[in-house]
């Protein structure tokens, strides 16, 4: 399997920092430095990301998850570590090293994101449509028409019906704000795709149809994804790999099943034993 | 010194190098907002002082000046401006754009072709043209930095899709130097391509939002615009001015509520006096 994605030693933390955290081997107060009092968000996570796979990000409120998509999307600067993309430069390119207008570049055309706050990826004024086509005129699209048909089209593949594509996101219900975010993150068919919390806060059913049609996008477009959720159901119904998050520290890595089936580290015991 | 014992343009030395640094910065980045220290004037801030600092800080003695509002020399906004220029420095004042080397304008830029010896301020109330998609000031220029322009390109999509056409009016957004993205004031779409490749120099000034920037000769402007929605210029066909009886120029419009009817006349009284006496001659 080719890998898509490699992230190597990932960092953020909120704060200065000191020496004494900068060592992972030092142990925190949960994610909080006792020297220094910084929150180190995520801590020296590394992972890859394989083709037309979707990796799994599981783990409790306030472990790193939203703060590791954020850096991988180039909304936070990781304090330190290194990431690269097949799609970029052939995988030779540290992604966090390159300038601000490259970064915006590689966001705009290799990878889609779905915030766990839709506020943050929409803009809840403007039409879902013209949400949708932001991403494509960002791209270097130039063409109303040739938008408009391919933003109606998405949007549709999203069953968000044709005669609402000019309401803006403010209008719709939370499941349906999320399956715009879901039509603009595809929309130039990025190699990767993350989704942070896309079914939080949703009704069971609701929940249920927008996994469905992640599932049916991700099939049809062959695309990665790296799914975030403090649900193990919302893993367990969508992803192959799965890590586990506790901390800002990955404690546990593999195969979805064999951790449903036989977790080894007690947070994974705990959280596996909660589902049933 | 002159007779009312200000500095020569009224502000003082430092000042005026602090401004003309600001001037010179964004004449060598086309389009992009170099802010400024803005200074208090006799005149209320939104009524130009931005202009007005570019202007007293770049004038010197043997300059003319020409004051414009909407293309009129004779507006009370104009003729105050003038007046205060010329008493702190005394210099010569005209209506004819050949004549002037200064000429300060609000939301036009005179029908006359402007050259290598004019410089032309404009008044620019905003001069962010990405402020309707973010409100943050550093967002945007973060935004700038990338040449992330999606937005601006976006506020017109939706006028498209809404109304079948852009409807933007003045102020239409521009690239510059094939960088930045500029609003280029008030002025209306007709006067937008007279930005591209001019002989002269243009200087923008903004004084509540204390930001200057340019548009030095020869450089490319293109309005921003789709394939299928070419930019537009506004209709101005068989129309003709009822004083001058000019044509293919920028109008006003004169609704006369007593018979209905609608007159035009030139927007630039200073071209619209020329070309009347041209023709009783
Ligand atoms: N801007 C910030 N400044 C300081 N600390 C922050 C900031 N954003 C997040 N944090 C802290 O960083 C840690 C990780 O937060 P993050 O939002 O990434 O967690 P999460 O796993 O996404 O949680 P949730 O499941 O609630 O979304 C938390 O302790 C949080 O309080
Ligand atoms: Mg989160
Ligand atoms: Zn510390």
């Amino acid at each position: 399997m080719d890998q898509i994605m490699k992230v190597n030693e990932l960092s953020v933390v909120y704060g200065k920092g000191c020496d004494y955290c900068r060592d992972s081997n030092n142990p925190l107060e949960k994610n909080r430095c006792p020297h220094c009092m910084a929150v180190c968000a995520v801590r020296d996570i590394s992972l890859e990301l394989y083709d037309s796979e979707i990796l799994g990000v599981v783990g409790e409120s306030g472990s790193g998850k939203t703060t590791l998509m954020k850096a991988l999307y180039f909304d936070i600067i990781p304090t330190k570590g290194s990431a690269y993309l097949a799609a970029y430069n052939n995988g030779e390119t540290d992604i966090f090293s390159v300038s601000s207008q490259q970064q915006r570049a590689i966001r705009n055309n290799l990878l889609g994101m779905v915030y766990q706050n839709p506020v943050m990826g929409l803009l809840m004024n403007y039409s879902s449509g013209g949400n949708v086509a932001q991403k494509l005129i960002a791209a270097g699209h130039r063409n109303v028409a040739a938008m408009q048909e391919r933003t109606a089209q998405l949007l549709d593949h999203m069953e968000i019906p044709l005669n609402r594509v000019k309401e803006p996101p403010r209008n719709f219900s939370g499941g349906m704000q999320q399956r715009v975010q879901i039509s603009k993150a595809i929309a130039n068919n990025p190699p990767v795709l993350l989704l942070d919390e896309v079914t939080t806060g949703l009704d069971l059913s609701v929940q249920a149809k927008v996994l469905d049609l992640i599932r049916m996008v991700q099939k049809q477009l062959n695309i990665s994804v790296i799914v975030v959720s403090h649900d193990l159901a919302v893993i367990r119904m969508l992803s192959d790999r799965t890590v586990v998050m506790l901390d800002g520290q990955i404690v546990e890595h593999g195969f979805t099943d064999q951790i449903l089936e036989d977790p080894q580290h007690w947070f994974t015991q705990t959280l596996v034993h909660s589902l049933i | 010194m002159n007779e009312n014992d200000y500095n020569f343009a009224f502000l003082d030395e430092g000042s005026k190098r602090e401004i003309r640094r600001a001037i010179i910065k964004a004449i060598t980045i086309p389009g992009c907002q170099i802010p400024f220290g803005s200074r208090e004037l006799p005149i209320g801030r939104g009524w130009g002082t931005g202009g007005l600092q570019i202007t007293l800080s770049i004038i010197g003695p043997d300059d003319i000046l020409k004051v414009i509002d909407q293309g009129n020399d004779d507006s009370v906004n104009a003729i105050s401006i003038k007046k205060f220029v010329s008493r702190c420095t005394g210099v010569e004042q005209t209506t004819d754009t050949q004549k002037a080397t200064i000429i300060q304008s609000r939301h036009r830029i005179p029908e006359e072709k402007l050259g290598e010896n004019h410089v032309l301020v404009l008044q620019v109330p905003n001069p962010e043209p990405l402020r309707s998609v973010e409100r943050s000031v550093l967002k945007a220029r973060q935004m700038h930095g990338d040449t992330e322009y999606s937005a601006a390109w976006l506020l017109l999509y939706e006028q498209i899709v809404r109304y079948g056409k852009i409807t933007m009016g003045a102020g239409y957004p521009v690239l510059v130097d094939g960088r930045y993205v500029m609003a280029p004031s008030p002025i209306p779409r007709y006067d937008t391509l007279g930005l591209d490749d001019a002989d002269c120099l243009y200087l923008f000034g903004a004084g509540r939002e204390k930001m200057i920037y340019a548009v030095p000769p020869h450089t490319s402007v293109v309005p921003l615009d789709f394939d299928d929605f070419p930019f537009e210029l506004e209709n101005v066909e068989e129309r003709v001015c009822r004083i001058c009886g000019a044509e293919n120029v920028y109008f006003d419009e004169i609704f006369d509520s007593e018979t209905g009817e609608r007159h035009y006349q030139c927007s630039d009284s200073g071209f619209c006096a020329k070309n009347a006496a041209a023709k009783q001659i």
